[in-house]
């Protein structure tokens, strides 16, 4: 009915204990938690099943302990490998920091630092976020939990320790690069020679350096830190290419994941006899 | 193309409830959603209280949900949903509903009234600033926002805790300081204002968990994450987390 | 008696584009409470549509600029119709408002040694528009919009409060401005809350009227909802003038399909970076559409043209960047001839032009939006374009100083809802300019206005009466169907209905091109519309309700398009933004004389209902002779194409 009398006071009911967020009682009054009609669920699952079939992989291989040199490869888990009872490797990055009592798989003791450049990575937070934590699942859809402080305080306030790991991933990245180099020897050490390992390291060391530079930590320590490009040109032309590749951040995570994946099993496949690797020349 | 019928649920009601209700609408060729809205205005239902402006994506004016994502109304074609499809339009979910497609959005002029505004700098009058097309390029990206706040609906971080509202400034403001700190002449600094410390102290930098949300909603196509809310991350971990900015800060002072 | 919520400020300015935030800037500065009312929500005027660029003569990109040359081009856009002094201070005062706007914060595109760069734009000789891509407007917003936060924090710090000088209403709409109980000065302005219906009256000695323009009264229309004439109306309905309401400017390229963005607009920028136009036989048709008066500053030849984005100072500049009543003319013309697109419009293309690099970096929401809402990618294939209503510029007949209204105290006026800046047709980039000059001399005046108010002890006290009439008014569609028995002759009209036949009649009888017959029609049918407006009614209660929202707004619409009509079939020549089929030719006669409107009834009533009289008299005017050391800064050949053979002797 028309009314053009003026319109009252509102009386609001008392706030409702049990709803929060979109069911708020001040928001508009729709009883589905969410709306999406297409496939929003596919994303974060999919993300999620590609995460976890890499911790599975990589936990199984970092435990055992075995099969990851095969002259001259070294698999990317286990470099460096820097305790007593890691399998000699020609050249190789080998030390023996960590004496006879440690009896766990080397691979345990550097794997921390991949591990956590990639936990604490932009892109990667991004999706265990929504993929393991629904936090949230996809855009509009609803969290499941009560509360929510993000990454304000422990233990999620350790992700700005990104920085930290970013150094260490250099490292890391260099290391596999000289171990890239060494797999240009044959199984005698001699140089000039090539094999599919060979090729197979390159792609990831390629791939592994492609990611760690694409990294936001990097693209912000190269130039984005500067408030006046303009005053250091050659840094704002670093910045350039790093934003550029920073752009496929998402790809490079995924493509370097598991290119170290199949790095790591191509090794195990000649260091456990079962593949023998064609050599080129 | 030829005209069809579509069927839409359109929310209507406001604080005190309401709900989905369906109309039978005639959809032209090249027609946006907002153009069906306006029909259903002019047609049945007169008092459809719907806010809009340039209808031409410049203004953000008319944001709501379409099928449950945040979008404007202006920019979203019809050609985009089936024929047989129902189209569903609600308000912004995150807001306070005042009537129909119409939220209060007043949380993002509280929010942008926290940001310290631009501080000119010391001695330079008008028509002296001297600025590089390299050094503006980034904060100009941010200021192509037209304000639309879909970025603060779909924010999980007030959409889905009410109470974050208080202590988050949402991904729009955080944009805001970003800006105004990648601004080349902006000199907050001098007048004791640490923009990358209230970043984080005062408007809630820790909430945001990088999930993109913002970023996928953009009409503008800003990358709100990537390119505002990182940075600005990572600027907050240069003041505070890394050990070698600290050490190379200490050594040689060098305006960067 | 009504429920009337009522608060007491200094200056009250009605819309918030770039002048109105202009003017409460300059007003709070002065030391002045301020109060901004406006229809939509902060920071979404229609100023945000503004693409191309904000015009002044800062010299930064061609050193051969100044204000003198700024102020040349200017007169000739406006076929010399202009109010010089507007014109004058305009150009002269334009860089310093834009290098304002960087001490707030704005951020433009930049020349290569760091200065504010500058573009191309029909009609200005240089390049002198400063930009940021083809979003200059929204720039402009932004940076007045974060300049009032930024005064706000100031107010907060020192009172506590962020309100406490400086207020925007967000989402009210003024109806009416009220005076004293004297019906001489201005006491302050009514009007209704959209989101809860709420009627409010805002106690002012000075109200700034910065309401923009009047383009939704037409079908194809570059403007938003917001346009409505709202202060045009207001001004007549307290007794101002309006003047030269007979030149609306049709932007030459809107977009043409589909149907349902019909009418955005497609930058100037585009041409002014090199996009060309072209008919459906792939000719330059633009040169054969060189006036007279143009003859010799524009190429001649496609060569010549091509030049002169490279070598600007040996080439004449092409034909694409006439004025905008020329062009929109020509397409017009080429379109009647059957060398039209397929859609109705004409090509206009960079694809070709430039790489398409350049075009994304260039034209970014050119480009976003031919992707979004046509499917064409720009980069690769031609744009549709045709004419489309874009600018008034006609409007309140002010003091060119002061902006003050004539013959009402207290009420001042800046931007489109102005008049006589832009005399009959306004060049593209002099908008945005217009707004920040005019704005502030709005808010300067105005708040000098209220403190001598305040200093002599008399502000003025808001007329109850007129307060109560304004809410019986405003109330009116609510009880449409049953009361009011002098006017509900019939049903209930459909205020939607109304406006769509309201925009019908004026795009088709009193659009780009008319006739004297159209025109009578068209006034007819505007009295039958009014007749009928009397009677819109409305569903629903007052909170947020789009409908009566729109049936208030008719009154304006109706009231603007009145005045429109009635000076167009009045001015018996074509200049400029009035072209007239039967008159084709520029009569020197004609040029300085204004047409005003006034209200046919200065009592304030509506309720004149006779057709044939309408509720518009008009009045003719003569302007006051141009200063002779601006006409020394043409060349007398020019200027006898302009002016009587008497005024030159003069």
């Amino acid at each position: 009915m028309a009314t053009g009398t003026d319109p009252q006071a509102r009386t609001t009911s008392g706030p409702d204990p049990a709803a929060h967020g979109v069911h708020a009682p001040s928001r508009a009054a729709v009883p589905a938690r969410h709306l999406r009609t297409d496939r929003w669920w596919l994303a974060p699952a999919a993300t999620a099943a590609g995460l976890f079939a890499f911790v599975v992989y990589s936990t199984w291989r970092a435990f055992s302990g075995a099969d990851y040199y095969a002259e001259p490869y070294v698999s990317p888990f286990y470099s460096p490998c820097v305790a007593q009872n890691c399998v000699p490797m020609k050249g190789g990055a080998n030390w023996e920091i960590f004496g006879a009592w440690w009896g766990l798989s080397p691979a345990l003791l550097i794997l921390i630092f991949p591990l956590g450049f990639r936990l604490t990575c932009y892109y990667y937070r991004k999706a265990y976020y929504r993929g393991f934590w629904a936090s949230p699942p996809a855009c509009a859809v609803p969290e499941p939990r009560a509360k929510y402080t993000g990454e304000t305080r422990f233990p999620l306030i350790l992700q700005n320790l990104h920085r930290y790991f970013f150094y260490f991933a250099v490292i890391v990245a260099g290391i596999l690069t000289y171990d890239t180099v060494l797999g240009f020897r044959d199984e005698s050490g001699r140089w000039g020679h090539m094999g599919l390992g060979t090729l197979v390291l390159l792609i990831n060391i390629v791939l592994i350096w492609a990611y760690t530079l694409s990294c936001h930590s990097c693209r912000h320590i190269v130039g984005g830190r500067l408030k006046h490009f303009s005053r250091h040109p050659v840094r704002y032309r670093l910045w350039g290419w790093v934003s550029s590749l920073n752009a496929r951040h998402m790809a490079l995570a995924w493509a370097s994941l598991v290119s170290v994946a199949l790095a790591d099993f191509y090794v195990y496949l000649v260091a456990s006899g079962a593949f023998d690797d064609p050599r080129f020349f | 193309m030829t005209a069809y019928e579509a069927h839409f649920r359109v929310w209507r009601g406001d604080v005190e409830g309401g709900g989905l209700k369906d109309f039978h609408v005639e959809v032209n060729e090249g027609e946006v959603v907002l153009d069906i809205v306006h029909r259903i205005q002019a047609t049945q239902a007169p008092d459809l209280a719907v806010r809009w402006n340039c209808k031409a994506g410049k203004c953000g004016s008319c944001s709501a949900e379409i099928n449950g994502r945040p979008r404007l109304l202006c920019m979203t074609r019809m050609s985009v949903f089936g024929r047989d499809e129902t189209i569903t339009i609600t308000p912004l979910r995150a807001f306070p509903v005042v009537r129909d497609l119409v939220t209060d959005v007043s949380f993002n002029y509280e929010k942008a009234r926290e940001v310290p505004a631009f501080v000119p700098p010391e001695g330079l009058g008008p028509g002296e600033y001297r600025m590089w097309q390299e050094d503006v390029g980034r904060p100009q990206e941010f200021r192509k926002c037209i304000e639309c706040f879909l970025c603060q609906d779909t924010c999980h971080v007030v959409r889905d805790f009410e109470e974050n509202k208080q202590a988050f400034a949402g991904p729009r403001f955080l944009m805001r300081v970003a800006e105004l700190d990648m601004h080349p002449l902006d000199a907050a600094g001098e007048a004791g204002i640490d923009r990358k410390r209230t970043a984080q102290e005062e408007h809630g930098l820790g909430y945001c968990n990088i999930t993109k949300c913002c970023t996928e909603v953009c009409p503008e196509g800003i990358k709100i994450t990537d390119n505002a809310l990182i940075p600005l991350k990572e600027r907050a971990v240069d003041r505070k987390y890394d050990p070698l900015v600290w050490l190379g800060n200490k050594i040689r002072r060098r305006p960067s | 008696m009504t429920q009337v919520e009522r608060q007491a400020w200094d200056v009250v300015v009605v819309g918030a584009g770039g002048a109105g935030l202009r003017a409460a800037i300059e007003a709070r500065e002065q030391g002045k409470r301020c109060a901004v009312i406006c229809k939509s929500l902060f920071g979404k005027a229609h100023t945000v549509m503004a693409e191309g660029g904000i015009a002044a003569s800062m010299g930064n990109v061609n050193e051969g600029d100044n204000w003198q040359v700024h102020f040349r081009d200017t007169m000739r856009g406006g076929k010399f119709l202009n109010h010089w002094r507007m014109a004058e201070l305009h150009a002269q005062e334009a860089p310093d408002r834009v290098w304002e706007l960087e001490t707030w914060g704005a951020l433009f595109d930049r020349t290569p040694d760091g200065r504010i760069s500058q573009r191309n734009f029909g009609g200005h000789e240089y390049p002198r528009l400063a930009h940021v891509g083809d979003r200059t407007g929204l720039e402009l917003i932004r940076t007045l919009q974060q300049k009032i936060v930024a005064l706000q924090q100031e107010d907060k710090a020192e009172f506590g409060d962020y309100e406490a000088r400086l207020k925007v209403f967000q989402e009210y709409t003024v109806t009416r401005v009220i005076k004293d109980e004297d019906g001489e000065r201005v006491a302050g302005v009514f009007g209704y809350e959209r989101e809860s219906g709420r009627f409010f009256v805002i106690e002012a000695p000075a109200v700034v009227l910065a309401t923009g323009g009047i383009g939704k009264s037409f079908k194809v229309t570059s403007n938003s909802w917001e346009y409505t004439g709202d202060g045009h109306a207001l001004a007549l309905l307290a007794g101002a003038p309006l003047v030269n309401m007979e030149f609306v400017q049709f932007h030459p390229t809107g977009m043409v399909w589909p149907p349902s963005v019909k009418g955005i607009l497609v930058t100037e920028s585009v041409r002014g970076d090199g996009g060309v136009l072209r008919n459906s036989d792939g000719k330059r048709f633009m040169f054969d559409y060189i006036p007279d008066v143009f003859k010799e500053k524009y190429a001649q030849t496609e060569d010549e043209a091509d030049r002169w984005y490279e070598d600007p100072d040996n080439n004449r500049r092409p034909p694409e960047l006439l004025p905008r009543d020329e062009v929109a003319r020509a397409i017009n013309a080429e379109v009647k001839a059957g060398r039209g697109s397929p859609h109705g419009g004409v090509f206009l293309d960079v694809s070709t032009r430039m790489p398409a690099e350049v075009i994304k970096r260039r034209l970014p929401s050119m480009h976003h939006q031919f992707k979004e809402l046509a499917d064409v990618d720009i980069t690769a294939e031609p744009m549709e374009v045709g004419p489309t209503c874009h600018y008034v510029m006609g409007g309140v007949d002010v003091d060119p100083d002061t902006t003050a209204a004539a013959g009402v105290p207290g009420l001042f006026a800046a931007g489109e809802v102005a008049g006589g800046m832009h005399g009959s047709n306004r060049l593209g980039g002099n908008s945005l300019s217009d707004l920040l000059v005019f704005g502030r001399r709005a808010g300067l005046y105005a708040a000098r206005y209220a403190e001598e108010a305040a200093g002599a002890g008399r502000r003025p006290a808001p007329d109850d009466a007129q307060v109560d009439l304004a809410a019986a008014e405003a109330l009116r569609p609510f009880s449409a169907e049953g009361g009011d028995p002098g006017l509900a002759a019939g049903p209930a009209e459909n205020p939607y209905t109304l406006h769509q036949e309201l925009q019908q009649t004026m795009n088709d009888l009193v659009g780009i091109i008319r006739r004297a017959g159209e025109m009578e029609e068209a006034l007819q049918r505007l009295a039958n519309l009014r007749a009928r407006a009397r009677r819109a009614g409305v569903e629903g209660h007052r909170q947020f309700n789009p409908g009566w929202h729109l049936a208030i707004d008719l009154r304006n619409m109706l009231l603007v398009s009145e005045c429109v009509a009635r000076a167009a079939l009045e001015r018996t020549e074509s200049r400029g933004g009035h072209t007239r089929d039967d008159y084709p030719e520029m009569d020197r006669e004609w040029r300085p004389v204004n047409l005003v409107c006034r209200l046919a009834d200065p009592s304030g009533g509506l309720a004149a209902p006779d057709a044939r009289q309408g509720q518009i008299r008009l009045e003719r005017h003569r302007t006051p002779p141009i200063r002779p050391d601006l006409l020394g800064l043409f060349e007398k050949d020019e200027l006898a194409k302009y002016l009587t053979d008497e005024e030159l002797t003069q």
